[in-house]
């Protein structure tokens, strides 16, 4: 018999919102344009609506010059 | 609200006011006169094959209005840009559409199982195929508000 195997769940949380206002108060919208996506997307990333591709999260690392781990923060439950 | 949305909302309404126009005009020229018809192939070939271009048509039209109207209103381009995100609602929303079709196709041959008229068929398949449009629709729009 095959075993289970329970994944554990995580909370991802994001310093978009801090990144950008380091950044010279940049808008939503010059990030979107930077990344290639849609304000709405930036506004769903930063609400934590919505988890962006790997691609994605490296792009938006890549504006703000830092690390992918400065940008998302993944905390595992316990 | 996003364009998206915006323009989301106006296809639901349009397919909705089409499908009823469409459907009244039907029944006005065709069925009023002659109700035998609706066991007929070629009016139900003839039907289903005038409505998808009249369909089509008629969304463009609508469209085209809806941008002019919008850029008047409220100064904005429509959003012409698809991202992962909107790929991916447009992916989630178009498998709930074939999921409820595919449930009229199986509902339309059942009815010709069980010894039904051949209307019960096509009535199965119009309005399934009306119902996949409005529920992903519906589905589009829920996404967006949701984030995804």
């Amino acid at each position: 018999m095959a075993k289970k195997i329970t994944l554990p769940k995580f909370d991802l949380t994001n310093n978009i919102r801090t990144l950008r206002f380091h950044a010279n108060e940049m808008t939503q919208q010059e990030l979107a344009d930077k990344t290639g996506v849609t304000r709405q997307t930036i506004v769903a990333i930063e609400n934590g609506k919505y988890s962006p591709t790997l691609e994605l999260a490296f792009r938006i690392a890549h504006v703000f010059e830092v690390k992918l781990d400065d940008v998302f923060t993944v905390k595992f439950n316990k | 609200m996003s364009t998206k949305e915006k323009e989301t909302i106006v296809t639901l309404i349009s397919a909705i006011v089409i499908m009823g126009l469409y459907s009244l005009y039907v029944y006005q020229n065709y069925l009023k006169e002659d109700w035998t018809l609706i066991n007929d192939f070629k009016f139900w070939g003839t039907t289903f094959l005038i409505m998808i271009p009249v369909q089509i048509v008629s969304q463009i039209i609508i469209h085209i209005i809806f941008a002019i109207f919008n850029k008047i209103v409220t100064n904005e381009d429509m959003d012409t840009m698809s991202d992962e995100r909107d790929k991916l609602i447009e992916l989630k929303s178009i498998r709930i559409a074939h999921w409820i079709f595919t449930g009229g196709f199986l509902t339309a041959m059942t009815t010709q199982a069980v010894g039904m008229e051949p209307w019960a068929m096509f009535a199965s398949l119009i309005t399934f195929g009306f119902l996949s449009a409005i529920i992903s629709g519906s589905a589009k729009i829920y996404f967006y508000r949701r984030g995804f």
